[in-house]
């Protein structure tokens, strides 16, 4: 039972409410990036408000199953990783052991969603969104994987994220020595892409595909998916700062030092995706599969040294 | 008023369909509402590629032959509530493409449009006021409701 009210508070509630809040800072900051003023504070609430409201349309040939649950799918998966992140930030010991590998898990399980839900929709552009998403995939996973060995190696090659915490709570944060700030850069990277925000949203392309794989969902379904990207916006950065920061420490001036830092990360996602124009999809794969991947390398080889 | 609608009236997003024959200013002057100086982002207003996920179906340009079929494609895959607005002196009345060939009717035959915004090419400013318009329409068709 008291699992079921965790699901809820810390999966859906914080990460909704926290979310969608994070998604405004994302426009408002763009907007003033342009020299624009950008919309209202409560603009992405009013958003999901009107979608829900609006009619849910099947296009012809869909299938129909797939096209529904894979928007359910994504946010569900979402909300799992919320809740373990929280929980294991509260009480670090509680979680099981391999959460880590969980958490890596259903954090693909969003990308996925949208890959199903664009093939289901039985609509040529979606296709083409669905299967760059897919090669996007493929590129961001190996870097990401061999980055997030980095924090495993230095707290003594546990895979329980709240061990990680523990051993950054004794010995300082990991972004603090070497390998892990090289990590950090690299995770940074990983999470544009996983966000599908500007360098490589190929598979959105609003140029170029109209939308990308979200192009035939409209209505309710629509508003399921543009709250999966609002939730993912705050728990990627969220698990950044537990893996690399030390995650969110509630005594004092603790507090407001780990505020600031998952703040950091985002305005640092923000500025990234305003100063930087789209890859192609072979550039986008070359790049993770090229530099990225030789730097995570080098980041494992020195965590493995000790630095 | 249903908090359902305050909502579509607060997050109108639009999507734009020129109907063949524009001279693409007026088009032109459509993205210039979205330039820093009028930035109707202010209003939740942002373009949309999809007309699945529209709420304003905004048309510029006079209606030709070959596209009549396809706006009305466009608009029954629309999900409803959707407002139809026509911007420029082409899609409301043909303009200077009135005795052509190729542009038998005018747009509001075809679909029912509910603001009009006359110009060629109108302004911004008056772009926006058009919009401001549609949304006392709408109010003031509720109120009539009840
Ligand atoms: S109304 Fe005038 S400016 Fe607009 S498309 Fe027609 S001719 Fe061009």
């Amino acid at each position: 039972m008291v699992m079921i009210l965790y699901f809820i508070v810390f999966g859906f509630l914080i990460a909704a409410v926290v979310g969608l809040l994070l998604s405004w800072l994302d426009r408002k900051v763009t907007a003033r990036v342009q020299y624009r003023v950008g919309p209202p504070l409560l603009q992405p609430f009013i958003d999901i408000v009107k979608l829900l409201g609006k009619e849910l349309l099947i296009p012809k040939g869909a299938s129909k199953i797939t096209f529904l649950l894979s928007p359910i799918l994504g946010i569900v998966s979402i909300m799992i990783v919320s809740t373990l992140l929280c929980l294991v930030n509260i009480w670090p010991q509680k979680t099981f052991f391999g959460d880590l590998i969980v958490v890596l898990y259903f954090l693909v399980l969003p990308s996925l969603s949208i890959i199903l839900g664009g093939f289901a929709s039985c609509n040529p552009l979606a296709s083409i969104g669905a299967s760059r998403e897919m090669k996007l995939v493929l590129a961001y996973e190996l870097p990401f994987i061999l980055a997030i060995l980095v924090p495993v190696l230095k707290s003594g090659l546990t895979i329980k994220v709240g061990e990680i915490l523990n051993y950054q709570l004794l010995n300082g944060a990991i972004i603090g020595s070497w390998s892990g700030a090289l990590s950090f850069v690299i995770i940074l990277l990983c999470t544009q892409a996983k966000l599908g925000l500007v360098p490589f949203d190929v598979a959105e392309a609003e140029t170029e595909l109209a939308g990308g794989a979200l192009i035939e969902y409209s209505g309710p379904a629509l508003a399921i998916f543009k709250l999966m990207k609002a939730m993912m916006l705050f728990v990627l950065p969220y698990f950044m700062t537990i893996m690399f920061l030390g995650g969110f420490n509630f005594s004092g001036l603790a507090f407001i030092k780990s505020l600031l830092g998952f703040v950091g990360i985002i305005v640092l996602i923000v500025v990234i995706r305003n100063t930087n124009p789209r890859l192609r999809i072979d550039q986008a794969l070359r790049f993770f599969w090229g530099p990225m991947t030789v730097l995570a390398t080098i980041a494992i080889i020195l965590a493995s040294l000790g630095l | 008023m249903s908090l359902k609608l305050k909502a579509l009236l607060k997050s109108p997003w639009v999507f734009h369909l020129c109907v063949g024959g524009s001279c693409n200013n007026c088009d032109i002057e459509i993205l210039d509402c979205l330039t820093p100086r009028f930035d109707i982002e202010r209003f939740g207003m942002v373009l949309v590629g999809s007309i699945k996920h529209a709420d304003v179906l905004l048309c510029t340009g006079s209606l030709t032959r070959k596209c009549r079929p396809r706006v009305e494609q466009l608009y029954e895959q629309a999900p409803k509530p959707i407002i139809v607005v026509a911007v420029g002196e082409c899609a409301l009345s043909r303009g200077m493409f009135m005795q052509s060939y190729n542009c038998p009717v005018p747009l509001d035959k075809v679909i029912p449009v509910d603001v009009y915004i006359p110009g060629c090419p109108p302004k911004p400013e008056a772009i926006i006021a058009g919009v401001v318009k549609a949304i006392e329409k709408i109010k003031a068709s509720i109120k009539e409701k009840k």
